[in-house]
């Protein structure tokens, strides 16, 4: 604590202290990858690249985050954003319109959110076991609605779908000579969007405050007044909701659906969110420590491509490996802390 | 006589199997310290969580300033004024200072941030508690966040502040500062319900003791009208010839017996080196202020922490002990201070409990057959005492001195021949007390060693024939046969022979 015009400054809580590494180890990365591999990292487009792709990831990791805070888990989430995406496929090609399809998206989170958030906060039963019927159940609906992918053929979706923030000055000169300008997808700037939104919350709605004090002790929590159930089912239905915007966001970047969408999505939900700074015990964790935490997990298997390490193994043993790393300063960091803080003064 | 404050009338709560509260009375006025006694399952808690709306009572009534109120959730309680602090820190480690005296009672969706932090720190200031509204709770020590939770009540301007157990983990300063803030608050017209198991705590700072017995009421009583005696004859309803029967036994000579346990120059990651020995059938204790070392140093002989170095002999043979099944193998066996983290496992049955130890020395490949554990049960549950619906009824659901017993009974069932006991009684009324030491002294005869921890002097001196005082993490003395009184023991604690 340095005294700073008279007041006193706290030492960061652990939620910014895991926030920070988070952040300087995805800024290392990034510079080290622009150093070491050059190429494609030199040029803007590389960030925005990341994000037209992991759009959906980036919204689906910020509601898991949130269940997370509260000392709960979502494994649904990438099931859900995998059906809502074949669901809206099929009622647009089937003529519906593009408002209704948003509905439609936003009305299948919300539900499986709902229904999630009833049976594990008012009927008590193990998130884990809740949300893993919930994906096989939305696998198995995907699969029914249609085994075959299907591929958008809506003029209005394929109008929206293009829309484009293009900038020229962010752009680079391609072999050829023509500029080639920066291109960000409408996804980037919903789950924008959508991170600031959430970001509010947590920080500054009494909602939020309450998901951090029941993940950090729930009995305190109630105790102190909080409606612990009320709080755990919204947390759910935050979670749903954001996983229906996810997939009609998914929707827009790949222009079809396919049973085999957002495969393996909740899992790299969890390591985002975990690499970003949350604990799977509750109580800590940011939104914008998860967006970090999905950036890092990405650069972390463009390097490992553009290295020259094509096989799909190579990305997945670097994603456990990070995942472990982080994991273990975690907790080391957090263990010499609180060794400090226990000492008497 | 001052103006009635809370009522309650004729109280009634059931418990499957067993009747918690029956037709208790408590009343209490605006501006005293009414302490509420009873040993353990008396009903204290009971009725504390009916106030506070943890539990429903089935039957009675409860009167706020002669209103008749229901109250079915904490927040109720909140809301008539009944603010409670709790013996654990019932508040969320992960949040502010600001924010836990806040949260879960504020208007509106949006956190008043700088509002909130400058009302906390005003407070804080006031009551002079010594902390910041923007700290991160989990970084006070534990005296200073119960403080907080006092300081969310008194800013709630409740009118009854419940205090259970608030002093059992403070050390004297700590307990002085609050009961200061208590003497405050109560000059302010607040009416405090105080529970403890302090004796000297009650008569230093209450009006007023009402005594509550298997879920009845005794009495309500005048605290200066009460000898101390008589409140403890009250509390366990029994004559006290038998309390003091004890200390006047044998004079507990210890003859030279053979050495079960030597170290030398033992130390671990919590402890610093240090020389111990115990005969045969000896009762020793370790005495000190907390954080004196007591604890880490018993640890240290069961292998509790990771031990750093030293030379330990049992019986004749060098032996290495390093993680406690070391130690269990060489037939010691240790019953932890904290028994809620590091005794019993709430949700397995009194049987299980009480096989555990047997079972992990045995190994798991060797399964105690279901009838022989349910004849160590049954036998165990007699011989101590134990208060059980039954030998499968979960550990959880006994009272604190009988879950105590339990795990004594783990021990026993592996027929040690060194037994750790770091506060046994602890928390658990004067009846059970009483029984462990009786059985302290008992196994002594049978030639078990025991070295014995408490933190009431009086208790160790009935029981040990040597005593190991420690200061600052050292012993700095050792006392036995005439040294062994209550102010030789408080001069050497304190450092006062020079």
């Amino acid at each position: 604590m340095k005294k700073k015009n008279g007041v006193y400054r706290e030492p960061l809580t652990n939620t910014q202290l895991l926030m920070t590494i988070t952040i300087g180890i995805f800024v290392v990365l990034y510079l080290l990858a622009m150093i070491l591999l050059g190429g494609g990292f030199l040029h803007a487009q590389q960030i925005f690249d990341m994000l037209n792709d992991n759009a959906s990831l980036i919204i689906v990791s910020c509601g898991l985050t949130i269940v997370m805070i509260g000392g709960g888990i979502d494994i649904s989430v990438g099931a859900v954003s995998s059906l809502v995406v074949m669901s809206c496929v099929l009622y647009l090609n089937n003529g519906g319109n593009i408002f209704f399809s948003i509905l439609l998206a936003l009305g299948i989170g919300l539900a499986f959110g709902a229904v999630q958030g009833f049976l594990v906060s008012y009927l008590e039963i193990q998130p884990f076991i809740v949300t893993l019927a919930g994906m096989f159940f939305a696998r198995g609906m995907t699969t029914i609605l249609s085994v075959n992918p299907q591929k958008v053929a809506h003029e209005g979706f394929a109008a929206l779908r293009d829309i484009k923030i293009e900038s020229s000055l962010l752009g680079y000169t391609a072999k050829n000579g023509n500029l080639v300008p920066a291109r960000i997808e409408l996804g980037v700037v919903v789950a924008f969007f959508c991170v600031i939104v959430i970001f509010v919350l947590l920080k500054y709605l009494r909602l939020g405050r309450s998901f951090y004090a029941i993940g950090g002790n729930q009995t305190s929590a109630m105790m102190l007044g909080i409606n612990v159930k009320r709080a755990r089912f919204l947390s759910y239905l935050i979670c749903g909701l954001l996983s229906g915007i996810s997939g009609y966001v998914l929707m827009m970047h790949t222009g079809a659906g396919n049973a085999t969408n957002a495969a393996g999505m909740e899992m790299n939900a969890i390591a985002s969110s975990i690499i970003g700074g949350t604990l799977l015990t509750g109580g800590v964790g940011n939104v914008v420590g998860t967006c970090f935490g999905t950036l890092t997990l990405t650069t972390i298997k463009k390097i490992v491509v553009s290295s020259g390490l094509n096989d799909p193994w190579w990305q997945s043993i670097t994603t456990g490996g990070m995942l472990c790393f982080f994991i273990l300063l975690q907790s080391v960091v957090l263990g010499r802390r609180a060794k400090k803080l226990s000492r008497p003064v | 006589m001052k103006e009635v404050l809370l009522q309650m009338k004729n109280i009634e709560k059931q418990f499957p199997g067993v009747r918690a509260l029956s037709n208790v009375d408590f009343t209490l006025r605006k501006g005293e310290i009414h302490a509420l006694m009873g040993e353990n399952g008396a009903g204290k808690s009971t009725l504390i969580k009916i106030l506070t709306g943890v539990y429903q009572m089935d039957g009675g009534e409860i009167l706020v300033e002669g209103k008749n109120v229901s109250i079915r959730s904490p927040q109720d309680a909140q809301n008539n004024g009944i603010s409670t602090v709790y013996q654990e820190i019932t508040l969320c480690p992960n949040l502010t200072v600001a924010e836990n005296m806040y949260i879960g009672r504020e208007d509106g969706a949006w956190v008043k941030k700088k509002n909130y932090e400058k009302r906390a720190d005003e407070i804080l200031t006031r009551l002079g508690i010594p902390a910041r509204s923007r700290q991160q709770l989990g970084s006070c020590s534990l005296a200073v966040q119960q403080m907080v939770a006092i300081a969310r009540a008194v800013d709630m301007e409740c009118k009854v502040l419940i205090l259970d157990e608030p002093t059992s983990s403070l050390d004297d300063k700590e307990v002085k500062m609050l009961f200061d803030l208590m003497r405050d608050l109560k000059s302010q017209g607040v009416g405090i319900i105080f529970v403890t198991h302090f004796l000297e705590q009650v008569y230093e700072v209450s009006d007023r003791i009402t005594v509550l017995r298997n879920g009845e009421l005794v009495g309500e009583y005048t605290t200066e009208e009460l000898p101390q005696v008589e409140l403890v004859a009250k509390m366990i309803g029994k004559e006290l010839d038998e309390l003091s029967s004890l200390g006047d036994e044998d004079e507990r000579e210890s003859e030279v017996k053979e050495v079960f346990y030597e170290a030398e120059g033992l130390s671990s990651t919590a402890a610093l080196p240090f020389n111990f020995r115990i005969h045969k059938g000896e009762v020793n204790g370790f005495t000190g202020l907390l954080g004196s070392g007591r604890s880490e140093s018993v640890r240290a002989i069961f292998g509790a922490d990771k031990v750093t170095g030293g030379n330990v002999r049992v019986g004749c043979k060098r032996v290495k002990i390093n993680r406690p099944i070391d130690a269990m193998k060489c037939g010691i066996g240790y019953l932890a201070e904290d028994r809620k983290r590091d005794g019993i496992i709430a949700e397995l049955s009194v049987r299980e409990n009480i096989i555990l130890a047997l079972q992990v020395m045995n190994g798991f490949f060797k399964p105690i057959s279901k009838s022989e554990s349910e004849a160590f049960a049954d036998e165990y549950i007699k011989a101590l005492n134990i208060k059980t619906a039954s030998r499968e009824t979960p550990v959880g659901s006994l009272s604190g001195g009988n879950q105590q017993k339990v795990i004594l009974a783990r021990w026993l069932l592996t027929h040690p021949d060194y037994l750790i006991l770091d506060e046994p009684t602890r928390g658990i009324d004067v009846g059970t007390k009483l029984e462990i030491q009786k059985l302290v002294l008992k196994l002594a005869e049978e030639g078990v060693s025991v070295t014995f921890i408490s933190s009431e002097v009086e208790e160790m001196l009935r029981t040990c024939s040597r005593l190991i005082v420690m200061r600052d993490r050292h012993i700095v003395g050792e006392l036995k046969g005439k040294e062994l009184t209550q102010t030789q023991v408080m001069k050497t604690i304190a450092g006062g022979d020079k």
